[in-house]
């Protein structure tokens, strides 16, 4: 991963890159009106380094390039597929485009030389603010037969749909479901894509960052503490 | 004043007095086909005593025979992973710990090897700390498999197994409170490190456990596997082979006892499980018997492992050495409980500033991890724990995702019972040992 030193804080990552960003900013500001890190102490680093993620270069390392060239093969029409690939911490992300996914996961799971049999897991993340297409779904898939993990990411603006991928790994069901009902994220082609966590008549998808976390405020001894995403946050 | 077919009245002393007899059941049974299949549909939970908590079955019944089940699931929903957006990380330890409150220590760990992770200092953490890391997943394991084994015996018919199972996990619960000051929900797994080092009481504790519990296991196969009802309601129960498991996603004993011996601890090895000898144990009967068979060979399998992390454990530093990450001090009994070290109080507040300033910013700030996305996953009692851990720089997670077992697992009822008894959707779902805290989060 590439580290780039921020410029401007009010500009999403994603923006400038025209890529699905990685990582929104946090909050600089809000620390009894000082302005920049606020931080004097050193302790969380003077400058706050802004992080973009690019395409890994070739070579990936490790077992990467040898999913990569095999999925490449397996799957011609891969590079319309394949927004980029990124190699961070030891671990392979492809961003497959939306309406890919289904097919990709086909080929995963099927070719002699990927076998990826198991569907890990599937969730959710909700980058608003920092990009256009906020909610990123990331299939962890798990080689069996070599040892192997590869997490396949999807990002999909609000109200876009994405394809099921429980024609081919029926362990999906319910993990989408559970993102249907967190985040709102339709999958096409779901047989039952019903909430799941939450009561049926619920409104609204709680795991979205803009749904508050609500709470009461707590009296303890005389002092009132408020609900936890009204307290102050040292940043 | 009418008299009736079914109210005959006859005229006495005190009056007219009418015998009311039975309404028209003979003709009205007489009009029903016995042999027709009518369908009904039960309800079975959320608050049943056979659901291993508030798992809700919406049953399709043709007689005693289910033709179709619904698993509702959501009752317990708690919204851990959207609670942990709004603390700092090391405060998430609390609130991983009660997803699945069978698993604590596991739970702890596999947060904690997602944030170490994150943190680039996964090879930083000592021996010592990743020794008593798998010590107590280890007695986790052998707990919660006490636990299933004790709460499936109930649900088939085996009360006393119930009391002897849960009677047994206590000691083990013992020594966890030994360890961290609570039997459950501990909380003491950090990222970096432990909350506290282990005491040598507790080391002794786990060492009269070791004898023990081999004697107690010969005890309950004793009892379990040659009576003739355990084994009626055990095997050829909820079959589900490989190609069904791989397909649900199910792993763990259920996906070991159809013959596939996957085990993260053998196949993508962490917290240095290569280097302890021990077997993945498993069955061919992909039944319930088969797990049963699973689980008490795994017991045995991580009371080995517990043998050797306890030769292993060598003195050392039980935090990472960055004391950017490392908590500030050093816990210590006190005459109000678990808090700072007196030694440490007097350094901060009468010493050095620095070392106040220092405590207080990682106390109420906590640390920074740099951006980006992990997934972790270990072998839990139930199966693949995974967690999915997104950081965007700050001092909180920006997303935990759990991949839970029971979540995954519980999706295998309707394969597993659809077309069986209804008896045996009791010993199918058990055989799964779902925990709802941790399916529903």
């Amino acid at each position: 991963m590439s580290i780039q030193p921020g410029t401007d804080s009010s500009v999403p990552v994603g923006a400038e890159l025209g890529a699905p960003a990685q990582t929104p900013p946090s909050p600089d500001k809000g620390m009894f009106g000082v302005k920049g890190t606020g931080d004097v102490s050193g302790f969380g680093r003077l400058a706050r380094p802004r992080p973009a993620v690019f395409d890994s270069p070739r070579p990936y390392g490790e077992y990467f390039d040898d999913v990569y060239d095999a999925l490449e093969e397996a799957y011609p029409a891969l590079s319309e597929a394949i927004e980029k690939v990124v190699v961070d911490r030891a671990e392979l992300t492809l961003h497959v485009r939306a309406e890919h996914i289904a097919e990709v996961c086909q080929v995963m799971r099927d070719d002699a030389s990927l076998r990826f049999e198991l569907c890990s897991s599937v969730d959710a993340v909700d980058y608003l603010g920092s990009d256009e297409r906020r909610f990123h779904v990331a299939y962890q898939l798990t080689s069996m037969t070599y040892r192997r993990r590869v997490r396949l990411e999807v990002a999909v603006a609000d109200g876009v749909t994405v394809p099921s991928v429980t024609q081919v790994y029926p362990t999906a069901d319910w993990q989408e479901r559970e993102i249907y009902d967190m985040f709102g994220v339709v999958f096409t082609g779901h047989p039952n894509l019903t909430r799941i966590l939450m009561p049926d008549d619920w409104e609204g998808h709680p795991q979205r960052k803009d749904y508050p976390l609500g709470g009461v405020p707590v009296e303890y001894k005389g002092a009132e503490i408020p609900p936890p995403d009204q307290r102050r946050v040292y940043q | 004043m009418t008299t009736s077919e079914y109210a005959s009245a006859r005229e006495t002393t005190e009056g007219r007095v009418f015998t009311v007899t039975g309404g028209d059941w003979d003709s009205l049974t007489a009009s029903v086909d016995p042999l027709s299949n009518e369908k009904i549909v039960v309800n079975m939970g959320p608050q049943h005593p056979s659901t291993h908590g508030v798992l809700r079955l919406v049953l399709e019944l043709e007689g005693e025979t289910v033709t179709d089940v619904r698993p509702v699931i959501g009752y317990l929903h708690t919204g851990i992973e959207k609670n942990l957006e709004y603390r700092n990380w090391t405060q998430g330890v609390t609130f991983v710990t009660r997803m699945d409150y069978l698993a604590n220590m596991s739970n702890e760990t596999a947060y904690c090897l997602a944030v170490e992770k994150l943190l680039g200092i996964t090879d930083q953490i000592t021996e010592r700390v990743t020794t008593i890391r798998v010590l107590f997943m280890e007695l986790q394991r052998i707990a919660s498999h006490l636990v299933w084994l004790a709460t499936t015996g109930m649900e088939l018919g085996a009360i006393s197994m119930m009391l002897y199972g849960f009677r047994e996990r206590e000691y083990i619960l013992d020594i966890f409170e030994e360890t961290s000051g609570l039997r459950m929900n501990n909380g003491y797994i950090r990222p970096g490190g432990l909350a506290q080092d282990i005491p040598d009481s507790a080391v002794r504790k786990i060492r009269d456990f070791l004898k023990y519990l081999p004697k107690k296991l010969k005890e309950y196969e004793a009892m379990l596997s040659g009576q003739i009802i355990w084994q009626q309601r055990t095997q050829g129960v909820a079959v589900l082979d490989v190609t069904g498991c791989l397909a649900l996603g199910i792993t763990g004993p259920v996906l070991r006892s159809a013959g596939l011996p996957w085990d993260l601890r053998k196949t993508m090895p962490y917290c240095g499980y290569e280097n302890y000898e021990f077997d993945v144990p498993t069955a061919t009967t992909a039944d319930v018997w088969g797990r049963y068979l699973v689980r008490m060979a795994e017991i045995r399998e991580s009371l080995k492992i517990v043998e050797q992390a306890l030769d292993r454990l060598r003195p050392g530093p039980i935090w990472i050495e960055d004391k950017k990450i490392a908590w500030p001090s050093q816990l210590a009994l006190g005459l109000d409980g678990l808090g700072n070290s007196l030694e440490h109080v007097a350094k901060i507040m009468g010493q050095s500033m620095e070392s106040l300033i220092h405590h207080f910013k990682l106390v109420t700030e906590g640390f920074r991890v740099p951006p980006g996305q992990v997934y972790v996953a270990i072998e839990h009692p139930r199966g693949e724990l995974g967690v999915h851990a997104v950081s965007d720089g700050g001092t909180h997670p920006y997303r935990v995702h759990y991949r839970e077992p029971s979540f995954v697992n519980l999706q295998a009822i309707p394969a597993m019972a659809e077309g069986a008894l209804l008896a045996d959707v009791i010993a199918g779902g058990a055989s799964l040992d779902p925990v709802m805290g941790g399916c529903d989060r």
